[in-house]
């Protein structure tokens, strides 16, 4: 338990992303079975102990402090894990048992035995261990991991390609012996078997500006708007797995009732909109719940528009050609005869400039950019050089007004170089400005620290690391799109914004106003999205 | 102690005004926030010890440290008086007493009538070898400081926090390792634990921490070799322990440094949000303040049967003292922040 706590203890501290991974690297190499296939477990998405949940952790640091005391350290602390962990009272110093105890004991108690099981290692370990055991049991860690950073952690730690853990990963169970037998070459490589695993996606590249390519070695199609996902079915297991090879089955419960097949499609997921996709924005409101209401089925029914078949019938065809897999994929989808999966469609162009004016009308049509790929491209994992191309519709500018800059992280923690910016409206004393995003990239290593130096100039207020700045200077920012959004003052969100030119030249009273942003907003009532 | 003049009770002739805490029958403030004809001084950090009053009574080293920061601004009779001796202002007894916060720091033991309180000013039990140690006193009434008064915050062992400075420092000998310390006394003390803990190289400072170093070895407080990061060049840092203001941290001042690695050296990181929230990537639970332990312990030590709490989170105090039979009430003095302690 102790490594894993200094762990988890030293993951909250450190900002980069690279020390990061090495200090999970180094505890993977260095723990024994089967702890670090439980901290794995508990980095990648977590270990429900369905019998030590909040409650009780509330009603042991009661009966140490008492209510009152209690409930003034909670308010101050604000962690429920952080107060139970601090003001435990250490009762001797015994060993802690090991985190694969921890796991088997809370797995085999019951609700009744389960308070005084914790209760008897708290008063052994230290605080770090307290608080690691606490944030162990109520989920939800917060140290900045994600399932995909675990798993890279793994590759970097024994030098093995992150595709590879990959694909074995969803075939795998926790505490995950097979897959450190295998890294450490101690055993044979997992075999997924009949198992509805994830594979690897094959990533492209982004076209680089001025580059034209010679149309007919290439596949044109839509980049659709949506979200890429692989749908999996063998041997009646069905799985949707997202981009990061997350399994998301159980958000999107039509996409599985329409996967009656037995092969692997690559796609994109849309939902329905009165004429055709949606927007992005609508889609949105279906990602990430664990459960979704009837009622969200029938008003935002999802669907896929296919790309790529990477299995069928057991055979592997990533070793074939587009073209081949393509004419397979057309055939896959008129057997299946379902309206939830359609085909992608390629676009025939006979010269360059006929791409350019179809990227030129992606905007227009709602698409989110042209995908190109070699016609003769194998589907290889990850983003491999030549092969495919995205090349996304041109984003979006407005003039924006910097209202407020906050601290950066890690190298950038000393530079102000978090901005809100924000766009004029009418307000009850005249023209005022409501903040409409915020953005912190675009701009060189220079102007970061011409803006930075600006800031400190203009401060007009400071709220711990966020200072309010003077109105007065003007951004371009760039972004993808904008939509309709309750949970924002301004009533809108833009996706993907940057700064892409800093207008020192320009009079903040010229800046946008918000109406114009709104006209551009891509659906138009604001949405109820519940967080 | 004794039998109560003539039904006379301490809140009778000590009281909290805008100034600060006023004796009446000695004629002067404990600690005031504003300038008064005569203040009493329990030791030198700026909530505490303010520049402009006319007489001012403090102990030796405080008033070397009032000088050093103020200047001629220190007050105008500046008359120090060392612990344990007693001096007569009117018709009160008053001797300092150890508070074992930082050098100089002193508990203000006020007798009149037959009662005896004892403003504790700041205080903390834990070892510190910059200072002289906290006296508990017997008293009819103990005002206390509450900054740490929740059982959330228990300070860890000053020398295991110590040990991860020399173990971060043994890890990254390509990175300069940066800690903050507050300026008057907690600077000193963690130079004095690396001391202690065997770390005999020079010890870099950011030049705000200088002055008061400088006075700290004159007063007789080894600290060893400090050298000042304006003198050299970027490079020759790395692999080097530096003390700066925790302003400094995050701030331009710290971009010439090779890939600073920041500590903090605060009660407050006991709480990881206020850690996160300062940048740090190395929190040091290392306080001047008394924890929550300490607190407790030492109201049971001076068994005073009432006390006042000033600045902190008075709240918990109290109910802990009315939970174990003493009387207690919250001062609500202005002008006490909590310090980057």
């Amino acid at each position: 338990m102790k490594a894993f706590a200094a762990l988890l203890d030293r993951l909250v501290y450190t900002p980069g992303r690279n020390a990061k991974l090495r200090l999970m690297g180094d505890y993977f190499r260095r723990a024994p079975d089967p702890d670090r296939g439980w901290a794995l477990t508990a980095l990648a998405g977590g270990i429900d102990f369905p019998h030590a949940k909040a409650g009780a952790i509330r009603g042991l640091a009661m009966e140490q402090a008492g209510e009152e005391l209690f409930r003034l350290s909670y308010d101050y602390v604000g962690d429920l894990a952080e107060t139970c962990a601090l003001l435990w009272q250490e009762t001797g110093t015994a060993d802690p048992p090991t985190l694969g105890e921890i796991v088997a004991r809370l797995h085999g108690a019951g609700r009744a035995e389960t308070p005084g099981l914790l209760a008897s290692w708290l008063g052994h370990m230290d605080v770090t261990e307290r608080w690691a055991l606490l944030k162990l049991i109520t989920g939800g860690l917060r140290v900045g991991v994600s399932a995909r950073l675990a798993r890279v952690a793994l590759s970097e730690a024994f030098d093995t390609p992150v595709e590879e853990i990959e694909e074995v990963w969803h075939g795998l169970a926790p505490p995950y012996s097979a897959l450190f037998a295998w890294l450490e070459g101690q055993a044979e490589k997992p075999d997924p078997g009949a198992l509805p695993v994830f594979r690897p996606f094959m990533l492209a590249h982004p076209l680089a500006d001025g580059v034209e390519l010679e149309p007919s070695a290439w596949l044109v199609e839509w980049k659709w708007d949506g979200v890429r996902v692989q749908l999996v079915s063998r041997g009646g297991e069905r799985r949707i797995y997202s981009r990061s090879g997350d399994d998301i089955s159980a958000t999107f419960p039509d996409v599985l009732e329409m996967m009656n097949f037995d092969g692997v499609v690559d796609g994109e997921l849309l939902v329905r909109g009165p004429t055709g996709e949606a927007p992005f924005n609508d889609l949105q409101q279906r990602l990430n719940r664990k459960t979704v209401s009837k009622k969200m089925l029938a008003e935002r029914p999802a669907f896929v528009r296919a790309y790529d078949l990477l299995m069928e019938a057991g055979s592997d065809l990533r070793d074939q050609p587009l073209t081949a897999r393509r004419t397979r994929l057309a055939a896959f989808i008129e057997r299946l005869d379902h309206p939830d999966l359609d085909l992608s469609e390629s676009i025939t162009v006979s010269e360059w400039a006929e791409v350019e004016a179809l990227q030129a009308e992606a905007r227009r049509l709602g698409r989110e950019g042209l995908m190109l790929k070699r016609r003769d491209s194998a589907y290889e994992a990850g983003r491999v050089k030549g092969l495919w191309y995205k090349w996304k519709r041109d984003p979006l500018t407005a003039d924006c007004v910097l209202l407020y800059a906050q601290r950066g992280h890690g190298k950038r923690s000393s530079y102000y170089s978090d901005f809100t910016f924000g766009a004029w409206r009418d307000g009850e004393t005249g023209q005022e400005l409501v903040p409409v995003g915020k953005a912190y990239f675009g701009f060189t290593d220079e102007e970061l620290r011409a803006l930075d130096k600006w800031v400190r100039e203009h401060t007009l207020n400071r709220f711990g690391p966020v200072r309010e700045v003077e109105k007065a200077l003007v951004f371009e920012v760039a972004f993808d799109s904008i939509h309709m959004s309750s949970r924002h003052k301004s009533g809108i969100a833009m996706r993907f914004p940057r700064i892409s030119r800093i207008r020192w030249d320009k009079p903040a009273a010229e800046a946008e106003a918000l109406d114009m942003l709104l006209a551009l907003a891509e659906n138009d009532a604001p949405s109820h999205e519940i967080s | 102690m004794g039998a109560m003049a003539k039904g006379l009770k301490p809140e009778d002739w000590l009281k909290v005004t805008p100034a600060g805490l006023y004796c009446a029958p000695g004629d002067f403030y404990v600690d005031p926030v504003r300038r008064v004809d005569r203040a009493v001084i329990t030791h030198g950090h700026g909530d505490h010890a303010r520049p402009g009053n006319k007489r001012v009574l403090a102990t030796p080293e405080t008033i070397e440290i009032m000088k050093t920061r103020f200047g001629e601004d220190a007050g105008r009779d500046l008359q120090d008086h060392s612990y344990g001796s007693t001096v007569s202002l009117d018709d009160v007894a008053l001797r300092f007493v150890p508070a074992g916060h930082v050098l100089g720091s002193a508990q203000v033991v006020i007798e009149h009538a037959g009662q005896r309180v004892v403003v504790s000013g700041d205080y903390k039990r834990a070892p510190d070898p910059t200072c002289p140690p906290f006296e508990p006193i017997a008293c009819d009434v103990f005002i206390t400081e509450a900054t740490f008064a929740l059982p959330v915050f228990r300070h860890a062992d000053a020398a295991t926090e110590i040990a991860k400075v020399l173990a971060a420092q043994a890890l990254f000998p390509e990175r300069a390792v940066l800690v903050g310390a507050y300026g008057l006394g907690k600077c000193q003390r963690v130079i004095a634990l690396l001391r202690q803990a065997g770390y005999d190289r020079p010890i870099w400072l950011h030049g705000a921490q200088r002055n008061l170093c400088d006075l700290y070895q004159r007063l007789g407080v080894d600290l060893g070799e400090l050298r000042d990061v304006a003198e050299t060049d970027k490079n020759a840092l790395a692999g080097e322990i530096i003390l700066a203001p925790p302003g400094a941290l995050n701030d331009r001042w710290s971009r010439r440094l090779p890939d600073p690695l920041t500590a903090m050296a605060s009660g407050w990181m006991r709480v990881r949000a206020r850690a996160r929230q300062r940048g740090v990537e190395l929190p040091l639970v290392i306080s001047d303040h008394a924890d929550w332990d300490e607190l407790t312990q030492t109201l049971k030590d001076v068994g005073a049967p009432e006390i006042w709490v000033t600045h902190g989170r008075e709240e918990a105090l109290v109910h802990w003292a009315e939970s174990n039979g003493i009387r207690a009430r919250a001062l609500s003095l202005i002008g006490r922040e909590d310090e980057d302690d």
